[in-house]
């Protein structure tokens, strides 16, 4: 399975998806340039973290309206996959791929520290891998992480069960000290309605070696390449 | 020459901040007045903060060679080889000065600044450390200042995308008006691809890339190097603004094009900016160099000639390439969407010629430029230092209950978790880092390798102050028995040297006596000097900072996966003391939170027997005959086995015995250096106590690890039993609740 790293002007996780692409997963991996519109030959794009063109304007916002993340409609509606993580999550809302915004912190401060997911729905691409109720850990790193989406629009993320991952307690308990960024209803991660796009905030790269305090972040990725692989939607595009 | 300027006189001259004498000696280097243009440069290139005026006969004396030594100080930063082909680049600087006159910004182009050092040497920035000192975090202004310097920090670093791994916080009301911020950064870069600072070749292009120059900053480095009084806050123009994006994409852009071969020399537009590149790389290679100033890429009009030389803007490189190469230039960095514009080219006078819209505004040997006066101004120890050492603090009477002093110790602000400042930090971009900030050292992965490193920076300003000598070779052996305590083997020191005035004689005093001790102390560890930085001139109103030299030690370990770390790992195992008895309650964190004295004298260094307990630590880390290894500094052997039980992911209690004898408050929070308490599984007991038998060092079992308390007794008598949770919480609300 194909992936692509799209690296735009202030991208800083680019590296380390490329890393656990290649040297963990131990699958093919390439950069995509922001200016590049070619999707051809890659079957997931990964939209990693950093600030993308300073951030400035609101985060994901320049990045949003780029020309690789205008090509990527057309790539999800031929059936490819997009991982967004962080500024990748950010993009998303802004380019509409994902619904809802990412705000700044409630606590008005850049957060790094160690999270733990509760997983929502198993029936996505990137999660069925995983049982309902799980809990994953891994870390975040953002200023801009606080998930909102207007009441229409939560409803349908809630009936369509786009909800994949909350941020909760060691044991699972969604609460409000365990939301690091006032994040709606602890929202971490959403997917689209096909299931195909999916975005997080927390930095699954960061948690994929026993050495980086964690393995859950390559959950996601095995799900994938199980998913993708199995049904060979992969080998139809 | 141009006409509308002012005209060089004396008085303008001081009012730059050269001296009479100096004016005459450049008149007397030139055989003629300078211009006005050119006496700017001057200010600039022989200010203290440029030309080390006042140091350079001290630093000297300082070691700065050894068998790893790729490039030792004297450029960008200072490069240690780490084997399999791979190289440290790391360098540690102040900004001081700035950030107190604007704490977000001053703190930001900090860091902006020493990441540039960094990867101008064509390495790629993979930590920052950051030393930071403040008045007593009570106070609403210094609070003030904690919160702007740690948001410029985490808006930079963050931006920009290298990681915070460690640094310390400490606090005492002589920083109040002269907060320290000192900022490390450690870069990898293979061995034989390390770009230097040098102008070589006559007739190849002079290049300016990066950010375009405004008048932010112009004399910069002049305020750097003079006092403050009431009206620092009007300096504020001084100060540059960051912007960590553009830096970046100069990152990037500067390593991609070192891949071509194309750049010959490359130095960072730093302190008195587009000035000290253009006069410093050809003094470097022996060459000249001539530019024409209107080319540079501005974004305000009708810059002077003197602005654009002096302007501190930041996010700028000057790249001297192969002649022919041009365009790969413009390629790379049109690609990053940076401004690279010829502006000159190598010359083989020895001049520095400086051409505004073809007109001449400066032509001056760049050798005149460079070799600024050097001065050995008198010395002489305070009158006040013996009263002050002599002072015995036993004389003070006991706590009566020496729980209620451990957790005031523990919770002191210095000593608290600084957790408030690291999560807005990011720790892990990158992927290397394994070791996270709030261990003695951080440690990172080398990809690639089996390798780790592990570094740590460290400088005690009441011991420095107490004894000059002692303190600061206190500092040296503290920052690597970090390093040995994370399972590395130190490679190599940056300092950071902030003391007040140099023309005071008792501060200047404090700086060749802790010169001395830094020298010392790295002849008996084998650590060399490559690189680092001298900050005079931190002081308000005559009130002087704590002499605080800031020792970062890079060290490596072998096998990455076996790096250790302070916190203790669970019940059951033996708790030893490695290193001598010798302890002393002077200077210490318990005798100024209790009594608020700084006074004492302090605990006797044996650099033989530092460097005897530092290869047994790490010999047995490097043998898994540990599970955890933690220093004792700062509040002494209590706080040490306090920090093992609280700071790791899960809490574990201890009990603890200590021989009678001594008072108990010198037991518990005496400090003195070469300690270091380390946890032993049962089951390797006789294979420790045998390699500490090798290793001719002395040292004791000292209690277990487990239960919900900690329990401390001196001979037969409890003086402590702690609930665990106690302890945590006056850990960590210590500094946090100075903010909230």
């Amino acid at each position: 399975m194909r992936f692509g790293v799209v690296v735009f002007p202030g991208t800083w996780s680019d590296c380390d998806f490329h890393y656990v692409v290649s040297e963990v997963l131990r699958q093919p991996v390439k950069y995509i340039w922001h200016r590049d519109r070619n999707l051809d030959d890659v079957d997931c794009v990964v939209l990693p973290g950093g600030f993308s063109y300073g951030d400035y304007l609101r985060a994901g916002a320049v990045a949003g309206r780029s020309p690789v993340v205008e090509a990527l409609g057309d790539f999800v509606a031929r059936g490819g996959h997009v991982l967004g993580s962080c500024n990748g999550f950010q993009i998303l809302c802004e380019a509409g791929l994902l619904p809802g915004a990412l705000m700044r912190n409630e606590c008005l401060q850049y957060r790094c520290q160690q999270t733990h997911l509760v997983v929502e729905n198993v029936e996505t691409p990137f999660t069925r891998g995983l049982r309902v109720g799980q809990v994953l850990t891994m870390p975040i790193s953002h200023g801009e992480g606080k998930y909102y989406a207007d009441a229409g629009a939560l409803a349908k993320l809630r009936k369509n069960g786009q909800i994949v991952f909350r941020y909760a307690t060691a044991e699972g308990q969604v609460t409000r000290t365990a939301n690091p960024n006032g994040s709606l209803e602890s929202i971490a991660g959403v997917v689209n309605e096909e299931g195909t796009v999916l975005g997080l905030m927390p930095h699954p790269e960061r948690a994929a070696e026993p050495a980086m305090g964690s393995t859950d972040g390559l959950l996601i990725f095995q799900s994938l390449l199980g998913s993708l692989v199995e049904d060979g939607s992969f080998l139809k595009r | 020459m141009t006409g509308s300027e002012p005209k060089a006189t004396p008085d303008l001259a001081r009012e730059l901040g050269l001296t009479a004498d100096e004016y005459d000696r450049i008149i007397k280097r030139l055989g003629r007045e300078p211009t006005y243009t050119e006496l700017g440069l001057f200010s600039a290139l022989w200010s203290e903060h440029c030309a080390y005026k006042h140091s350079r006969v001290f630093l000297a004396r300082l070691p700065q060679t050894g068998p790893h030594v790729l490039q030792g100080p004297g450029e960008n930063a200072g490069v240690v080889d780490i084997g399999d082909g791979w190289a440290v680049v790391f360098k540690i600087e102040s900004h001081n000065h700035p950030s107190f006159i604007e704490p977000f910004q001053g703190a930001a182009t900090g860091v902006g600044g020493i990441l540039r050092d960094i990867f101008t040497m064509g390495a790629r920035p993979i930590a920052l450390l950051d030393s930071l000192r403040f008045g007593e975090p009570d106070d609403p202004k210094t609070r003030r200042l904690i919160e702007g310097v740690v948001s410029g920090i985490s808006w930079y670093g963050n931006c920009f995308g290298c990681p915070t791994v460690g640094g310390e916080i400490a606090f005492a009301p002589e920083y109040a008006g002269n907060p320290l911020v000192n900022v490390m950064c450690v870069g990898l870069v293979r061995a034989d691809r390390i770009f230097r600072a040098r102008a070589e070749g006559v007739g190849n292009p002079v290049f300016y890339v990066g950010n375009k120059t405004g008048r932010d900053g112009i004399h910069g480095a002049t305020m750097a190097s003079s006092t403050f009084d009431e009206r620092a806050e009007e300096r504020r123009p001084t100060v540059q603004v960051g912007d960590p994006f553009t830096e970046k994409l100069l990152l990037e852009a500067c390593l991609e094009l070192m891949q071509t071969g194309a750049v010959v020399g490359i130095q960072d537009m730093g302190a008195a900016g587009l000035a000290c590149c253009t006069s410093e790389m050809p003094a470097r290679a022996g060459t000249g160099m001539e530019v024409e100033l209107s080319r540079v890429p501005r974004r305000e009009i009708e810059m002077t000639p003197y602005e654009i030389l002096l302007s501190e803007s930041q996010e700028r490189m000057l790249l001297v390439v192969a002649r022919g190469r041009e365009e790969e230039v413009r390629r790379v960095f049109a690609k990053w969407e940076l401004d690279a514009v010829e502006i000159g080219q190598v010359t083989g006078d020895g001049d520095l010629t400086v051409r505004h819209h073809g007109e001449i505004a400066a032509r001056l040997p760049v050798k005149a430029l460079a070799e600024a006066p050097r001065y050995e101004k008198p010395t002489a120890p305070p009158p006040w230092m013996a009263e002050l050492r002599a002072f015995d603090p036993l004389t003070l009477p006991e706590p009566a209950d020496y729980e209620e002093a451990l957790l005031a110790v523990l919770g002191s602000p210095t000593i608290g978790s600084k957790e408030w400042a690291f999560r807005q930090y990011d720790q892990q971009v990158g992927i290397n880092t394994l070791v996270l900030p709030g261990s003695d050292a951080a440690v990172l992965r080398v990809k690639g390798t089996r390798r780790a490193l592990a570094i740590s920076t460290d400088g005690n300003g009441r011991q420095v102050f107490l004894h000059p000598r002692r303190g600061a070779a206190m500092a040296v052996c503290e920052a690597a028995r970090n390093v040995s305590c994370a399972g590395g083997r130190p490679l190599g020191v940056t300092d950071c040297l902030n003391f007040g005035s140099p023309e005071r004689p008792e501060i200047l005093w404090q700086f060749a006596e802790a010169i001395d001790g830094l020298a010392e102390a790295c002849r008996a560890l084998d650590l060399p000097v490559v690189g680092g930085n001298v900050s005079f001139y931190n002081e308000t109103n005559g009130q002087a900072v704590l002499p605080t030299p800031i020792v970062g030690v890079v060290g490596v370990l072998e096998e990455a996966g076996r790096a250790a770390t302070q916190w203790f790992k669970g019940a059951g195992h033996r708790l030893a003391l490695l290193g001598p008895d010798a302890v002393s309650l002077g200077g210490s964190e318990y005798l100024w939170t209790l009594h608020r004295r700084l006074a004492g004298a302090l605990a006797p260094l044996d650099l033989g027997l530092e460097r005897r307990v530092q290869s047994a630590v790490q010999a047995a880390i490097g043998t898994e005959l540990v599970l955890s290894a933690h220093d004792c500094a700062e509040g002494g052997l209590a706080v040490a086995v306090a920090e093992g039980c609280v700071t790791g992911r899960e809490l574990v209690g201890g009990s603890v015995t200590l021989p009678e004898g001594a008072r108990a408050d010198l037991t518990l929070f005496g400090e003195g250096p070469s300690r270091v308490v380390v946890s032993v599984d049962p089951a390797r007991v006789l294979e420790f106590e045998g390699l500490m038998a090798e290793s001719a060092i002395p040292w004791c079992w000292i209690g277990t690890t487990g239960s919900e308390r900690l329990r401390v007794r001196c001979g037969s008598t409890t003086v402590i039993d702690a609930a665990i949770e106690s302890l945590e919480q006056a850990w960590r609300r210590g500094f946090e609740r100075h903010l909230a």
